[in-house]
């Protein structure tokens, strides 16, 4: 495997139980800074578990997890790193404006920033809404705009497009590849192969364990399929056969 | 711990508890109405009234900034919120001191409104002068929140916060001299009396009813009841976890 120089997110050797149960067995990557890596597979795969490993809330058992140089969750890593939880992490009687005016404001933002976020995230003709009102998608939306207003470098989104309309989604997925453009480095989990064609890696996960990580058209390429959902199931099958 | 995400966390509690005009209008009234019943029982013996109104001015909100607190923490937990404040710069203390600074300003809202209808329309009588009665409400209601923030740590559902409060709300009710006095009790009640916190707001608060002159040993127990809602606060901060399984 060639070095990759430029990793933002080196993962070793991870292993996570919960409970009695492993969740992640002995799993390791290296996410390039500047790129959009989608962390693919089925619920119950252990997507959110290492998801929280990388923003360092989960307790691991054995292995590393290092961003940007320091250990996941490490003090200066909070104000680069944002993550955006599967449930919208908002507070249901604050509006959408002051939700998102908070999180700025932990971050030395101000209102105007934070309104731009609401704007980016198309919540502007409900910025005043109490966010208790809105439906799972918007919830969804004002969640993103308070990790968008800080201007993460790395951006750690859990399953963000789920039950959106298909053109949020992808004005959403545009502005992801243009904040990984500008040099940001975004892990966006999902179980929607057909969101796996915007990533510029992907890692497929099956039972604790990756069973891909390659680019898409790689990943086609050697699993001779032409689409993703084929090409995982094609890895899953010859796995099987192994075993 | 910083002072600027205190303040802001401080700031977005409050913002989130008058955006629930009900619970606003619950905070300021209930207690005043709590006294107002109990004045009305009394009205034969205004001496008793001086007595236990007095202490329920004190007990009452004590209970419901317990309960109060521990439901915000608990949905703060159980929405996801605390996760995502766990990966931001704020730091265990900024949210639990911001927790106390936020609720402290409606504990103090709260005991201004009862203290206010006690003494000026129910005939409240202390020795002792009406601002040193408020401080010492208001210090008790700090320990309510302050033992909510603690406790909430320890129940997963609201369910189970809520059932909380017979642990560690009713007997330190029963045992501080409200319903029985301390000195009354059998040798080891009155040993367990000595340990909980709550006893020494009313012993505060029974100082101010005897004697004209803000005494010593006023002071003395209100620095204890003050000790104990710094201890709880830094124990509640002390439950928060950064990571979790």
């Amino acid at each position: 495997m060639p070095p990759t120089p430029a990793a933002a997110v080196a993962v070793t050797d991870l292993v996570v139980d919960r409970g009695k149960k492993p969740v992640l067995k002995n799993v390791s990557t290296a996410i390039a800074a500047g790129s959009v890596t989608g962390l693919l597979g089925p619920s119950g795969s252990g997507k959110t578990t290492f998801i929280r490993a990388v923003v360092g809330t989960q307790q691991v058992k054995s292995g590393t997890v290092e961003v940007l140089g320091h250990p996941a969750g490490s003090k200066p890593l909070r104000r680069r790193v944002a993550y955006v939880t599967q449930d919208a992490s908002i507070y249901r009687d604050l509006s959408v404006k002051a939700n998102v005016a908070y999180f700025a404001a932990l971050y030395g933002k101000n209102r105007h920033e934070a309104m731009h976020a609401v704007e980016r995230v198309g919540m502007g003709d409900h910025a005043d809404r109490l966010a208790g009102n809105l439906s799972g998608g918007q919830k969804t939306r004002t969640s993103l705009a308070c990790a968008l207003v800080i201007e993460p470098e790395v951006l750690v989104l859990d399953e963000p497009t789920v039950g959106l309309d298909p053109v949020i989604r992808e004005e959403l997925w545009d502005q992801f590849r243009e904040l990984a453009r500008q040099g940001a480095t975004l892990l966006v989990s999902s179980h929607v192969m057909d969101e796996a064609d915007r990533c510029d890696r992907l890692l497929l996960l099956r039972e604790g364990r990756f069973i891909a990580d390659d680019t898409p058209a790689d990943l086609r390429a050697s699993t001779g399929t032409d689409n993703l959902e084929a090409a995982f199931l094609h890895l899953i099958r010859s796995l099987e056969g192994v075993n | 711990m910083s002072v600027r995400i205190t303040f802001i966390t401080a700031g977005r509690i409050l913002r989130q508890l008058l955006n629930d005009r009900r619970t606003v209008g619950l905070i300021l009234a209930v207690p005043a109405l709590i006294i107002a019943l109990i004045s009305a029982i009394m009205d034969d013996s205004p001496q008793v009234f001086d007595t236990v109104g007095l202490i329920l001015l004190a007990a009452f909100p004590f209970m419901l900034m317990f309960m109060i607190t521990s439901i915000t923490l608990l949905r703060e937990r159980t929405g996801g919120t605390l996760e995502r404040l766990m990966t931001t710069p704020t730091g265990k203390l900024d949210l639990v001191v911001g927790y106390a600074l936020a609720f402290g300003a409606a504990a103090a809202a709260q005991t201004t409104v009862a203290a206010t209808v006690a003494f000026v329309f129910l005939g409240l009588d202390t020795a002792g002068p009406a601002w040193v009665v408020l401080l010492i409400c208001i210090v008790t209601s700090m320990l309510g929140m302050a033992l909510g923030l603690f406790v909430s740590a320890f129940a997963t559902t609201e369910f189970q916060a809520i059932q909380f409060m017979p642990v560690f709300v009713i007997p330190q009710l029963f045992l501080c001299g409200l319903i029985w006095p301390a000195d009354q009790m059998a040798g080891w009640l009155q040993g367990v009396s000595d340990a909980l916190p709550l006893t020494y707001a009313v012993k505060a608060l029974t100082e101010v009813q005897l004697n004209p002159e803000v005494t010593d040993a006023m002071w003395g127990y209100l620095a204890v009841v003050f000790g104990a809602v710094l201890v709880a606060t830094v124990l509640g901060a002390a439950t928060l976890r950064r990571r979790t399984n």
